[in-house]
């Protein structure tokens, strides 16, 4: 088994499950992952694709420490999260991961600066600087003429971008998008896979959670996940592809 | 980049945490307003009462500073044999003697009957007697005549006299026509005015003076004076002094007969009174302010409910459940501060407009409007305890993914 390689993570590795199982309490109890293991590098670009059902949000809870596994390690930049307080924990969140939700999450009575600067709010960031780190993102996403408009005077992929640049504000080493082309349509939807390769290129390291076999063709990497285990996983791309940016990425 | 230490969270600054506690007055601004009203009518009610109070208590205050504490009166006692002692003729010429006495009048019970005409039924006396009085006496007892004109040297040896504030009332007579007259003791007497009512010494307001001559004269009055007003000079310290010689000058054979007292006393107690609250509408203030807490509370849990996504999300960007619960609570403080702040202007407002009517001073005291806002400090905290605990409990992934 690749078991006995995960215990320490390899160089550069930023993401790593060890025989991660998760039960779900009931009668008989819900095995919603099995004894999953993972492990990404930094400067990737992952699809976890699976069929509704299959575990994979499951999987992107544990892999964003919202929830504890039942058995197995969980490992973000080395820290084992079951080590690890509510508190700590939070403040993991807070400093190394980005979310990109499918519904948005888009505070609709603030303008979109201020929504992408609410995302540093728990980081320990300065008003200042937080609106200058949302600004940088905002350009990033190529919405930065949009920084004064509310939410709601936007477009379905324009306000997922406006939720990218809130998670890539920091420039947190792992960002995980939840279905973020579930609620657009397949051309505003390309446009925003575009823009995840981009960012991606760029250095951030990236996991895209999907069932849609489509989106996940455009992904490097493809980790198949079905009833609680991972049926296939193309492996991680070349080390020059994959190593190099991720560096500079957190610089 | 690999860290090896646990991340520790970063705290959150007052400024952003006052951000985070006005969001949902921002946005469910109807809302919030409704749920802060119960605080408001609470507070606004205490604030008033107690206004109304101190201000009331202000009003009689200052009427007594300008109706003067220098007042004293004299009275005659009973003797030991229970019968009414009588002052001595010479008390009034006495007393003026005193050091510090400025000014002695004096009037005398005549203790003949009055009426409007013979024809009122003798049993119809209205409480109202007649007195003999001095010629100075209306400044010194603190009044003033409001109709008319008082008694002079002339018209106190004729069958003239002046009504008290109430015995015009009693009487129907609110208008001195020339000729005008009323029955007293058995005769005509003509009207020459009429006192504006007199705060400090309230038995003249029943009276119906006429002069020392015209009582020897007409209604068989043995001249003997049965009350003294005297003025002292206006300190403290010389109406003490005066007060405790005052029996003995008047009445230099039976100071024990003899009733010293000072009317500014008594109406000094009754502001105190006046400033007593009114117990009752301060209960109904703080039964509102339950009322509003209930509210606050009520409106706090069902917000944590609707606001799940948002803690999700929060939980999500890197919130600890300590931040989420200082988020709700703040914001009910100051939910509940917004309604005790309404509250203290709406009741600081009542009071003005009501005692600018009555034309009193206004006087809000500190601690109620302090008070006010430190219940509704008080209240906000209890009331959002609940509810924040509740959205910090909340797991991220429940937070997130449930609806």
């Amino acid at each position: 088994m690749s078991a006995s390689e995960h215990r320490r993570p390899a160089a550069g590795t930023i993401l790593e499950l060890d025989r991660v199982t998760k039960e779900y309490p009931g009668s008989p109890p819900v095995r919603a992952l099995d004894e999953v293991s993972v492990a990404v590098t930094a400067g990737e670009l992952v699809a976890v694709v699976g069929p509704s059902g299959s575990g994979k949000s499951t999987l992107l809870h544990l892999m964003g420490t919202l929830d504890r596994p039942s058995s197995g390690t969980v490992r973000v930049t080395g820290l084992d999260v079951a080590r690890m307080s509510d508190r700590q924990v939070s403040a993991l969140r807070a400093d190394r991961i980005g979310f990109v939700f499918q519904q948005f999450f888009l505070a609709e009575h603030q303008t979109v600066l201020a929504n992408v600067a609410d995302g540093l709010l728990y980081a320990g960031v300065g008003r200042a600087a937080r609106r200058r780190l949302a600004d940088d993102a905002l350009d990033r996403v190529g919405l930065a003429q949009k920084a004064a408009a509310r939410p709601t005077q936007l477009s379905g992929g324009e306000r997922q971008r406006v939720a990218i640049a809130r998670a890539i504000a920091g420039r947190p080493p792992v960002v995980l998008a939840d279905e973020p082309t579930g609620n657009l349509d397949s051309a505003t939807g390309a446009a925003l896979l575009d823009l995840l390769e981009e960012l991606n290129a760029d250095g951030a390291t990236i996991i895209v959670i999907t069932h849609d076999h489509a989106v996940a063709a455009r992904m490097r990497r493809r980790i198949e996940v079905l009833d609680g285990r991972i049926v296939a996983d193309t492996g991680p791309a070349t080390a020059a592809s994959g190593a190099g940016p991720a560096r500079e990425g957190r610089s | 980049m690999t860290v090896t230490s646990a991340p520790a969270p970063a705290r959150l600054r007052p400024a952003d945490l006052a951000g985070l506690a006005s969001v949902g007055l921002r946005t469910r601004k109807l809302r919030a307003a409704l749920s802060a009203l119960g605080i408001a009518i609470g507070v606004a009610a205490i604030v008033a009462v107690l206004g109304l109070a101190s201000s009331s208590q202000a009003g009689l205050l200052a009427e007594i500073a300008q109706l003067g504490t220098n007042l004293l009166t004299v009275t005659n006692g009973t003797s030991l044999s229970g019968q009414p002692a009588e002052l001595p003729d010479a008390a009034p010429g006495m007393v003026g003697q005193l050091p510090g006495v400025t000014a002695v009048q004096y009037t005398g019970a005549v203790g003949a009957p009055v009426y409007r005409s013979p024809l009122i039924p003798p049993i119809d006396t209205d409480g109202l007697s007649v007195q003999a009085a001095s010629l100075g006496l209306p400044a010194v007892a603190g009044t003033s005549v409001a109709q008319g004109s008082y008694l002079n040297a002339a018209t106190a040896g004729e069958p003239v006299a002046v009504l008290g504030h109430e015995a015009a009332q009693l009487m129907g007579i609110d208008r001195i026509w020339p000729g005008m007259r009323i029955w007293v003791g058995g005769q005509w007497f003509y009207l020459a005015g009429i006192l504006n009512p007199a705060a400090l010494a309230p038995q003249l307001d029943t009276s119906v003076l006429v002069g020392f001559p015209a009582a020897e004269r007409y209604l068989g009055f043995d001249g003997h004076p049965s009350e003294l007003y005297v003025r002292a000079v206006n300190t403290q310290a010389a109406t003490t002094r005066v007060d405790n010689l005052l029996a003995a000058q008047a009445n230099p054979e039976f100071p024990d007969q003899v009733t010293v007292s000072q009317p500014s006393q008594a109406l000094t107690v009754q502001a105190d009174a006046a400033g007593a609250f009114d117990t009752l509408f301060l209960g109904l203030g703080v039964v509102a302010l339950l009322v509003g807490a209930v509210g606050v509370a009520n409106i706090m849990i069902i917000s944590v409910l609707e606001r799940r996504q948002e803690i999700g999300l929060r939980r999500a960007l890197g919130a600890t459940r300590g931040q989420i619960r200082a988020q709700f609570l703040a914001e009910a403080i100051l939910l509940a501060l917004a309604g005790g702040a309404a509250g203290d202007v709406a009741g600081a407002a009542a009071t003005v407009s009501y005692a600018h009517a009555k034309g009193w001073a206004i006087v809000i005291p500190p601690e109620a409007w302090a008070g006010g806002l430190g219940a509704a400090l008080l209240i906000g905290a209890l009331a959002g305890l609940l509810p924040a605990i509740r959205a910090a409990r909340l797991s991220p992934t429940e937070a997130l993914w449930t609806l």
